[in-house]
């Protein structure tokens, strides 16, 4: 579990995390959201300790700031937006680099680092240079290393864990799909996944978790359903939204919206498409 | 590529078998330069004369001595060395500064080591008696040591911002750095005696004419050490590769691994300016030409960059002494000679990427 109680980030004069209390399990996949500078990135590097904050933040009970940087690195890994890379390493290098990271030397280290590209529908890119790869690319060669790094979910200190900052910002539909399938099936298997995402429609599909900031504090904390609710994100967002749910419940449309309220439409699957603002709202 | 023979075929993308492959080459390159670089020289000794000398019992005669065991084997050694360190602590930078154009020479270590051992040598002799008997000889590559680190420091602080290193800050801060340093270097040549003006004029060619034990004694051990912490670093400068965030999260000791790279190089380089004055551009040709071959995996460039280093150094020096024989061409106009082009070729490639 990952725990953190009265975090607190100040930079400059700015506070851009305020007393916030933030709580994640292994099993589940939790997605930090909210708009641009809500404190989502502040929030993750508080987590994974790149930036220092107050208040207590543990990772499956120990204070990880006081862990060594090698201990971490076995128990959790991260995926930073971007990445540059300095030198001419190949794809396969930059992946082995994790998989080392996470304790694996020599063919091993090879072998994992293989795994881990195939996982990213990367395989067959091992001999190519890191550096000509495409922007979206170079995000998925990026997972892979984290992902080499803590491979198993579950290790012998007990749940691993996946940070990952706007996994699928520069992916395409179906690369989006398989990154966000990947993430929750670590999740089934035992680790720990915590994900900054904007698309509020995929958190939907994929958190069990979801935490909306706003301003450096949590707005909303619970399961997806309960916490994108329309009213909540037109009030965090500060523009209008629909919320379109579909037949299966796991599944809602985020939308924003420019004209009046969406009407009723009838799927061609024979569901339904009910936009929530739509219904009466409830007074107070 | 090299064709393999024996065992499973390396993974695409896996050089790491090549870079091993190459090592050995290059072991193989350091001793033949070695080999001939003691058997040429301006005295026309000759060694395989000498070696079937020694082996038919029949001994050296004085001169073959003194030449080869009194000239020519320390100037190899301080080359082997100078060549060595100055390509370690060339790749060491380049890593640390994440840029394949820092290089001491370039960016004001090699000036800030050279003022220091100019300091040394012109206010030397106005060192209280006591403090000039405790530091004695090593007085010259201490303070060559120290003006590198406070440079390498200086430049740092200066060109690295959250862990992002900003290349034209730190080619410009170079320059302003070597400038400075160039300024009090002359500042100190005005002051200098006669007998110091002939030290440094000896010294600031960039020249191994000057090797002997006795130097040797006092840099050598600096050199290996500073090469031998080197090795440390190699993971943590594969991590760096992806930036400090990155490389933290990986679990390298970020800031610990700064320090001990930055104190490396200075050292490193301090004691090669001692002993064998600025001697530019090995450091960037070296590390280039090994990444372009086998990748910029650290714990392979490390040591491949000390070898190619070495050689390229005592290569360099044999010409130096042959060219123009009895007389004898700076040995830093060759390595300019090889190296600058080098680096505006690096210039050019990466002109479309580079932030200036």
């Amino acid at each position: 579990m990952i725990d953190a109680s009265r975090l607190t980030v100040t930079l400059g004069r700015r506070r851009v995390l305020d007393g916030l209390d933030f709580r994640a399990m292994p099993g589940a996949l939790t997605a930090i959201v909210g708009p641009n500078g809500s404190g989502k990135t502040t929030l993750m590097r508080a987590l994974t300790g790149e930036i220092a904050a107050e208040g207590r933040l543990l990772l499956e009970g120990e204070d990880p700031r006081k862990l060594r940087p090698w201990q971490i690195a076995r128990r959790r890994g991260v995926l930073a937006q971007f990445t540059r890379l300095a030198f001419p390493f190949t794809v396969l290098e930059v992946v082995r680099l994790g998989a080392e990271a996470g304790g694996q030397a020599g063919a091993g280290a090879t072998a994992r680092a293989r795994a881990a590209l195939a996982r990213v529908d990367l395989a067959g890119y091992e001999g190519r240079h890191y550096q000509e790869l495409s922007g979206g690319e170079q995000a998925r060669a990026q997972l892979a290393r984290v992902l080499a790094q803590v491979w198993e979910p579950v290790g012998p200190e007990g749940p691993r864990w996946l940070f990952l900052d706007e996994p699928v910002a520069s992916l395409d539909i179906a690369h989006q799909l398989q990154v966000m399938e990947l993430a929750r099936d670590y999740a089934r298997a035992g680790g720990g996944v915590i994900a900054v995402m904007h698309d509020l429609t995929l958190t939907a599909m994929f958190a069990d978790r979801v935490t909306l900031l706003q301003e450096g504090r949590v707005a909303g904390e619970g399961a997806a359903g309960e916490v994108l609710r329309p009213e909540l994100l037109e009030q965090v967002y500060g523009c209008p939204l629909d919320v379109v749910k579909l037949s299966d419940p796991a599944r809602l449309i985020v939308t924003p919206r420019t004209g009046p309220r969406a009407p009723r439409h009838a799927l061609a699957d024979g569901g339904e498409i009910v936009p929530e603002a739509a219904r009466p709202a409830r007074s107070g | 590529m090299v064709a393999i023979a024996e065992g499973a075929p390396p993974a695409a993308g896996d050089r790491s078998l090549l870079a091993r492959r190459a090592t050995w080459g290059l072991v193989a390159l350091a001793l033949l330069t070695s080999w001939a670089s003691l058997a040429t020289g301006a005295a026309g000794v000759s060694l395989t004369d000498a070696l079937a000398r020694t082996l038919s019992g029949e001994g050296l005669t004085l001169q073959e001595r003194i030449v080869i065991f009194e000239i020519r084997l320390p100037r190899l050694i301080t080359g082997l060395l100078v060549g060595a360190a100055l390509a370690v602590s060339g790749a060491v930078m380049q890593g640390l500064f994440r840029n394949p154009l820092a290089d001491p020479g370039l960016v004001g270590v090699g000036a800030g080591a050279g003022l220091g051992a100019v300091s040394a040598i012109v206010l030397g002799g106005v060192l209280p008696p006591a403090i000039a008997a405790a530091t004695g000889i090593y007085t010259v590559p201490v303070a060559a040591f120290l003006g590198g680190w406070a440079a390498t420091m200086v430049l740092y602080r200066v060109s690295t911002r959250a862990g992002q290193t900003s290349v034209a800050t730190m080619l410009l801060a170079g320059i302003a750095l070597g400038a400075l340093a160039g300024a009090a270097t002359g500042l100190l040549v005005y002051v200098a005696n006669d007998q110091q003006l002939r030290d440094l004029t000896f010294w600031g060619l960039g020249s191994l004419a000057g090797a002997a034990w006795p130097k040797l004694a006092v840099a050598a051990p600096i050199m290996l050490a500073a090469m031998a912490g080197t090795l440390w670093l190699a993971r943590g400068l594969n991590g760096l590769a992806l930036g400090e965030a990155a490389a933290a999260h990986m679990g390298v000791p970020v800031q610990r691994m700064k320090n001990l790279a930055i104190l490396s190089v200075a050292a490193a380089t301090g004691a090669a300016v001692a002993v064998s004055g600025g001697i530019g551009f090995v450091g960037i040709v070296v590390p280039h030409l090994l990444r372009l071959a086998t990748g910029p995996d650290h714990r392979r460039l490390l040591p491949n960059a000390a070898l190619l280093g070495a050689s390229l150094l005592v290569g360099a020096d044999m010409l130096s002494r042959t060219v123009i024989a009895p007389a004898e061409l700076p040995i830093g106009i060759i390595t300019a000679l090889l190296g600058a082009p080098v680096f505006l070729w690096i210039l050019l490639r990466r002109r479309g990427v580079l932030d200036l």
